[in-house]
């Protein structure tokens, strides 16, 4: 059923009885030509434009809980393309392009918002180093704008402009950047995979590989085995935990990064924020509430949920940048596992297991990228490329010392 | 959480920084045989195990020692804590 104005009219004057369920609850079949073992954002894009783009059908989607009930449902929601190096930015762009576009793709209200991300400067050093990334988007297509602290005083009055210890020396701005519902795109790319034939079958947990001589043959899972030709894993947080029943390590940690929501307020942010002298970022939801966030954790975990000094830190970040948060109350806060890896970027590679692909390490950026990721994938488990744009993100780059390391922060997880 | 410091007691795990896995304690030769594959290992792959993991965490507000923390990834529940001059000396290294 195609979801259109009309349709919202028929259905208020005939009493909403022609909505149907947005995609159907399969059974698992006995075999697949693709299997994908996740129904995150990623997993539900590849399976979405595997079928859409590449073509093919006889597609899986594998989901141990309900789809859209990890990451994909957990995070704050940004989206933008402001990274500075060659192996990110041209994929993340590609990215944007495809947000741009998305809610007509899918025929799906994604509430996709570009209403603009700021990243705040704080030292000339800082500005030298955005003017810079800014210079790199736009030779990659993107948008960038360098405001200075009148620019940034007249967009964001509510700002602390007399912190003496960090001032507010200007921003790099991308206004096509902002954020999207994030449920909406899981729902909509399973409703969008559906239509063409995916099998989304919840419930159903990958429990093992079978592998027999270098080749996967299907999984194991918690409803039976299901065989298959192809597998590609997008687990995101967890991915060390799923590779290593094919018996893999991975250059991932886990790690816990936590997000929080406020009471719902009139409209007072015109976009996203970042503090760039304490780890604090913000937007305000279409509900009202102001969605923010800080730093990981810290140390590898698994459990949804973090602790408090991370809260205390985010909070107190907040208060610097943005006082008039003081009086606001918390409504919600919660965690979700990251796969961080360990130059900070992602992998969309083949493994050393012919038949099984894996997408993973998107640390905590992995939400912006759900359309070119899911994309990138359909491409490589179609036609055994790697995508134009995701060339560099290669499993056994640590290996060959091409690392795509945007922070600089070396084989640390927890620091990119 | 609250890291039980084999010589100062009960302490806040915010006077701690994390290092990872307690395997870093190990790092190869670099004049074995196979050092750039075994680097390769050390340096970048992880065993990431949801359940009990041993890793570094250094007291960088407190005495300054390095601790073996064996803690469970899936509830953060701390079972054990040494000091890591102790596991080194008890797993063949002299220095
Ligand atoms: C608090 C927080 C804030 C974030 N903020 C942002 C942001 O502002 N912008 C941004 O770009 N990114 C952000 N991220 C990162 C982003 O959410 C993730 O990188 C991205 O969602 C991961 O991809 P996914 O949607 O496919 O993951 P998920 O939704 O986690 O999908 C993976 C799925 O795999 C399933 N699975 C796991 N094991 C198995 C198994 N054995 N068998 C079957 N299924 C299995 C899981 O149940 C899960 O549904 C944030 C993340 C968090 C936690």
């Amino acid at each position: 059923m195609r979801y259109s104005g009309f349709r919202v009219i028929k259905e208020a004057l005939t009493g909403h009885k022609g909505w149907g369920p947005a995609w159907r609850d399969a059974a698992p079949k006995p075999h697949y030509d693709f299997v994908i073992i996740g129904g995150g954002g990623h997993g539900l894009a590849t399976a979405h434009y595997l079928a859409k783009v590449y073509g093919k059908a006889n597609i899986a989607v594998v989901e141990k809980g309900w789809i859209g009930g990890g990451n994909v449902g957990r995070n704050t929601t940004i989206i933008r393309s402001n990274y500075l190096l060659d192996g990110n930015e041209p994929f993340y762009e590609h990215s944007m392009k495809l947000w741009e576009g998305l809610e007509q793709d899918l025929n799906y209200n994604a509430m996709v918002s570009q209403r603009g991300i700021m990243n705040l400067i704080h030292t000339d050093a800082q500005r030298d180093a955005f003017r810079r990334r800014g210079n790199a988007m736009i030779l990659n297509g993107a948008d960038a704008e360098l405001l200075s602290a009148a620019d940034v005083k007249r967009e964001a009055p509510f700002l602390n402009f007399d912190n003496a210890r960090f001032p507010i020396k200007g921003a790099l701005v991308q206004r096509r950047g902002g954020s999207v519902r994030h449920d909406a795109v899981a729902w909509g790319y399973a409703r969008a995979a559906d239509s063409r034939g995916v099998d989304i079958i919840q419930n159903c947990e990958v429990t093992g590989f079978r592998i027999e001589q270098g080749k996967v043959l299907g999984v194991e899972t918690s409803r039976g085995y299901i065989g298959a030709g192809k597998i590609g894993c997008a687990v995101a947080g967890s991915s060390g935990r799923v590779m290593a029943m094919a018996g893999m390590r991975l250059p991932i940690e886990s790690h816990v990064l936590q997000a929080f929501v406020s009471e719902g307020l009139k409209p007072v942010l015109p976009g996203v924020i970042t503090f760039g002298a304490g780890h604090f970022y913000v937007s305000q939801s279409d509900k009202g509430g102001l969605v923010f966030g800080g730093d990981l954790d810290g140390y590898n975990s698994y459990a949804q949920r973090g602790n408090l000094p991370v809260v205390e830190d985010v909070c107190e970040g907040g208060m610097a940048l943005m006082p008039m948060i003081g009086r606001v109350r918390l409504l919600r806060m919660w965690g979700g596992v990251m796969d961080m890896s360990m130059d900070g970027s992602p992998i969309i590679d083949q493994t050393p297991v012919d038949g099984l692909y894996f997408n993973g390490g998107w640390c905590y950026g992995g939400f912006k990228a759900t359309p070119a990721s899911g994309y990138a994938f359909a491409h490589l488990l179609a036609t055994d490329k790697p995508h134009d744009t995701a060339k560099a993100y290669r499993l056994d780059r640590f290996r060959t010392g091409r690392m795509i390391d945007e922070r600089g922060a070396g084989p640390q997880p927890n620091l990119h | 959480m609250i890291i039980n410091h084999p010589l100062l007691g009960p302490r806040d795990s915010q006077e701690f920084t994390y290092l990872g896995d307690a395997s870093l304690m190990h790092r190869p030769d670099r004049q074995g045989e196979n050092a750039g594959e075994a680097f390769y290992e050390y340096q970048y792959q992880r065993d990431n195990p949801a359940g009990l993991h041993r890793e570094l965490w250094y007291h960088e507000q407190g005495d300054r020692s390095w601790l073996v923390v064996t803690r469970d990834t899936t509830t953060h529940e701390i079972t054990d804590v040494k000091l890591a001059r102790d596991v080194a000396r008890s797993e063949g290294r002299s220095t």
